[in-house]
């Protein structure tokens, strides 16, 4: 956004907003103070912005439907089994994968703040750190589901799962009928981040 | 999925920051979220948080906020080094870096 300036005084630089100078502060007195390497954010914001994602949750969800000795241990021990696929790390110290079936049907929300799986799902959407989603997803789910599109049979319950720091959750949706013929790298193409939180259900290619 | 992941710059830095005090022990994570949901909670009050701006401006006076209660950073600290920054962008001429002393 232009603004003016005195004829006589050169353009300064963008002048930040109030809480990215309170971030500025913070970085620089932590680290004259020795207690971060800025380096080490760089790295983290590499690491989170560009190589931790979704695509790992859908590489496990795949392996479990074609794979059901992972699948048992998935639903057994759940950072066990990703640990074996090399998903370790932060806030994925203890996840659980809970699995959609006829009878039921998974969504995860963190009523707290945004606990999320980071090393299978990378950082959580807007939306779901929103009020709007954290309040009405414990109170209304079929409601906040339809928002998403998601119409479900009356017959199929809605367990909702509250994250927590401690315990995180990964939806194993169902796999879609007609997909037989599919590998399980192209099985993995067709989980999207919103059905591993529970907010969307794995269609079979058109 | 084709939102970028942080909205803005200071959005990834003040994630970073946060994860890089706990892996260097200066607080665990769910002490964290205990601060940090208690921001939001009061936050909250006032407005309905969209999770964009909404949500990094609570992360960040959760930031403040665990830093100064356990000693790690004085809140005046903190004051005259944001003022030294705003001073520094609004004196510093466009297309130079922005330094403060």
């Amino acid at each position: 956004m232009p603004h003016d300036h005195a004829d006589d005084a050169p353009p300064h630089s963008l002048l930040p907003p109030d809480p990215a100078l309170r971030v500025k502060a913070l970085e620089s007195l932590l680290t004259r103070k020795g207690l971060i390497d800025p380096a080490a954010l760089d790295e983290i914001i590499e690491i989170y912005a560009h190589k931790v994602g979704p695509r790992n949750g859908a590489a496990v969800v795949a392996r479990a439907w074609t794979d059901p000795d992972f699948r048992k241990r998935l639903l057994e021990d759940a950072t066990e089994a990703v640990a074996e696929m090399g998903f370790t790390g932060r806030q994925g110290e203890h996840v659980v994968a809970v699995e959609n079936t006829p009878e039921q049907h998974n969504m995860v929300v963190c009523t707290l703040c945004s606990c999320y799986p980071w090393p299978l799902l990378g950082i959580p959407p807007g939306w779901y750190k929103s009020d709007a989603y954290r309040a009405r997803a414990v109170r209304e789910p079929r409601k906040v589901l339809a928002e998403f599109g998601v119409t479900l049979p009356e017959a199929q319950r809605v367990r909702v799962w509250d994250s927590t720091a401690e315990v995180r959750y990964l939806v194993l949706p169902m796999r879609p009928v007609g997909t037989d013929g599919l590998d399980e790298s192209a099985l993995a193409a067709l989980v999207s981040r919103d059905a591993m939180i529970g907010t969307a259900l794995v269609e079979a290619p058109a | 999925m084709t939102e970028p992941v942080f909205g803005a710059p200071w959005h990834a830095q003040a994630f970073a920051l946060a994860v890089s005090l706990e892996a260097g022990g200066a607080f665990t994570w769910p002490e964290w979220t205990q601060v940090f949901g208690a921001v939001l909670a009061e936050h909250g009050l006032s407005k309905e948080l969209d999770g964009g701006d909404d949500y990094f401006i609570a992360w960040v006076a959760a930031l403040e906020r665990i830093c100064t209660e356990r000693g790690i950073a004085g809140a005046k600290d903190l004051s005259a080094l944001r003022d030294a920054w705003e001073n520094a962008y609004l004196t510093t001429p466009h297309g130079e870096p922005v330094r403060i002393a």
